[in-house]
């Protein structure tokens, strides 16, 4: 140690865990998942909108809803970004293999955006406004999280 | 100060696990709540206040995945990463800058987290987070330097838990209550010495939520307002060894100022009821001291006299107290809640007959290192 270094510390590779509860509506949406291989929505009875995945309010209504509604395994691109830099996914440790393609995805019936991954990594194979169909883990693998949906393909 | 009020309050059940309900659940239930029991609407609020804590919630700026179910969507939105007694001060704040009125509301769960882990990041990664300290291991030193600064017995900290929890046998909201003895106490298994696992606090899931409201808006509300007449709070150094852990000095500081402000000069004889931040047993009887209900070092003594006890002059944790449900953050609130339902004459079998003057109290970060008083009256 030379006698003007300057020290630091390192943290070391313990992590924080946690079991995050997923709730009533959550369990739902992935229960659907293993179910049926579809999207479960809720609706608004005030403003009529549809929000998937579903959940127990709607905020600019400030109303508590109860109206899920079945939708498609189908969507539509509405952003997507090719990540080049390398990710190591929190639950599993594992890194995903780069680039990969991150989705920012109107399933149909829906009035927001779900987020996922879409995999064609070609920024000149894909463009806003194609739709995409989701890919699902075989349903005897399935956990109830959201790497039950592998990924989503564009339906050429 | 100009004059404001709690118009409106809401809690949870506190449990060890609420396994099927999500954060936002209990933030949404005790927002509801404490507008229903103002007779408010979302209109009628205007600004919100959320507390969380990152570490707690493993959610980074935690804050913003409840402002929806804080009924916080459009509205101005901002955070306290601290007691909830910190969050009702910045709402107070919010109250008199204008705001009309503010909810505050705190929730966390304990369950879902390891309370170790996040506990031990409290303290500095350089000098003590390699040494094991936490929560449960710095209080037992702060109550070793303080049973041995006054001469306090094991049995004596025991005393509080056993009051603490038979008061929890009155509170609907309370996740332990309990009839135990002094012996149950000493005999239950050794966590830190000096502190037993009947000394400590459970960690909770739970929220809380009160509303504040200038004057003004305070006649609109369903209820007679609890008004607010004295708050302040104080904090000490954040290293324990640049401490008197033995004394709770920024207690005695906020309490000065909060007493000042609300023109109590004999705290014993003015504060009717007080709900106190009893992490450890061995606290309220430090809290007892700090807010000048008794001499340094006579906690113990007014404690085992029964003046803390229901049916004393100065009952203290009527609800059960933070020994008997802990949801860290939310935890302060429900005292601030509790002392609301004491002055409205609503707090059922807990209820303190008369009580005209309360008194709730809060603290932030290892061992008491800050504090925060509410008087709280009903006139």
């Amino acid at each position: 140690m030379k006698n003007t270094e300057l020290l630091t510390i390192r943290s070391g590779d313990t992590g924080m865990p946690y079991e995050w509860s997923i709730g009533k509506y959550g369990s739902r949406f992935f229960r659907e998942i293993r179910e049926h291989q579809r999207f479960l929505g809720i609706r608004c009875p005030g403003c009529g909108k549809v929000r998937v995945p579903p959940r127990r309010l709607c905020g600019p209504c400030f109303r508590e809803l109860d109206e899920l509604v079945e939708l498609s395994d189908t969507g539509i691109i509405t952003a997507f970004s090719v990540v080049n830099y390398p990710f190591i996914d929190p639950d599993t440790g594992l890194q995903r293999p780069i680039p990969y393609t991150y989705g920012y995805i109107r399933i149909d019936g829906s009035d927001n955006i779900f987020s996922h991954i879409i995999n064609e990594t070609d920024e000149s194979r894909i463009k806003v406004g194609m739709k995409v169909r989701a890919v699902f883990r075989k349903p005897e693998e399935m956990e109830g999280n959201i790497r039950d949906i592998r990924y989503f393909e564009i339906i050429r | 100060m100009e004059k404001a009020a709690i118009v409106g309050i809401g809690q949870t059940k506190y449990e060890r696990r609420k396994s099927g309900e999500i954060y936002y659940d209990l933030v949404y239930e005790v927002t509801t709540r404490a507008m229903e029991d103002a007779g408010y609407t979302l209109d009628d609020i205007g600004d919100v206040i959320t507390v969380s804590n990152d570490f707690w919630d493993g959610r980074t700026i935690s804050c913003m995945a409840v402002q929806e179910a804080a009924g916080a969507h459009d509205k101005n939105v901002s955070t306290v990463e601290g007691d909830g007694t910190l969050g009702a001060l910045y709402g107070l704040m919010r109250v008199l800058g204008g705001s009309g009125t503010t909810l505050i509301v705190a929730h966390s769960k304990g369950s879902e987290g390891d309370p170790r882990v996040i506990t031990n990041a409290m303290f500095d990664p350089v000098y003590h987070r390699s040494l094991g300290l936490d929560a449960v291991s710095s209080s037992a030193l702060q109550a070793s330097a303080y049973m041995s600064r006054y001469g306090v017995t094991e049995e004596q900290c025991a005393l509080v838990s056993v009051k603490n929890h038979k008061n929890a046998k009155n509170n609907p909201f309370a996740q332990l209550p309990m009839d135990i003895t002094v012996a149950d106490v000493m005999k239950s298994r050794k966590i830190a010495d000096p502190l037993k696992l009947l000394d400590c606090s459970p960690v909770s899931d739970g929220a809380a939520a009160i509303i504040i409201a200038d004057e003004k808006h305070a006649r609109k509300a369903r209820k007679k307002p609890v008004w607010i007449k004295g708050a302040a709070h104080c904090a000490d150094a954040y290293f324990l060894g640049d401490r008197n852990l033995a004394e709770a000095a920024s207690l005695r500081e906020a309490a000065k100022k909060a007493y000042a402000m609300a023109g109590i000069g004999n705290p014993a004889k003015e504060i009717d009821v007080a709900e106190l931040y009893d992490a450890f047993g061995y606290m309220e009887l430090m809290w007892l001291e700090g807010l000048g209900f008794c001499d340094p070092g006579g906690g113990a003594g007014m404690t085992e006299s029964g003046k803390t006890a229901m049916g004393g002059p100065i009952p203290v944790n009527p609800s059960g107290g933070v020994l008997s449900a802990h949801a860290v953050l939310a935890a302060g609130l429900a005292r601030i809640a509790e002392a609301v339902l004491q002055l409205r004459g609503e707090a059922g079998s807990r209820q303190v007959d008369g009580a005209r003057t309360s008194l709730a109290h809060g603290i932030n970060g290892p061992c008491g290192q800050s504090h925060c008083v509410w008087v709280l009256g009903k006139d």
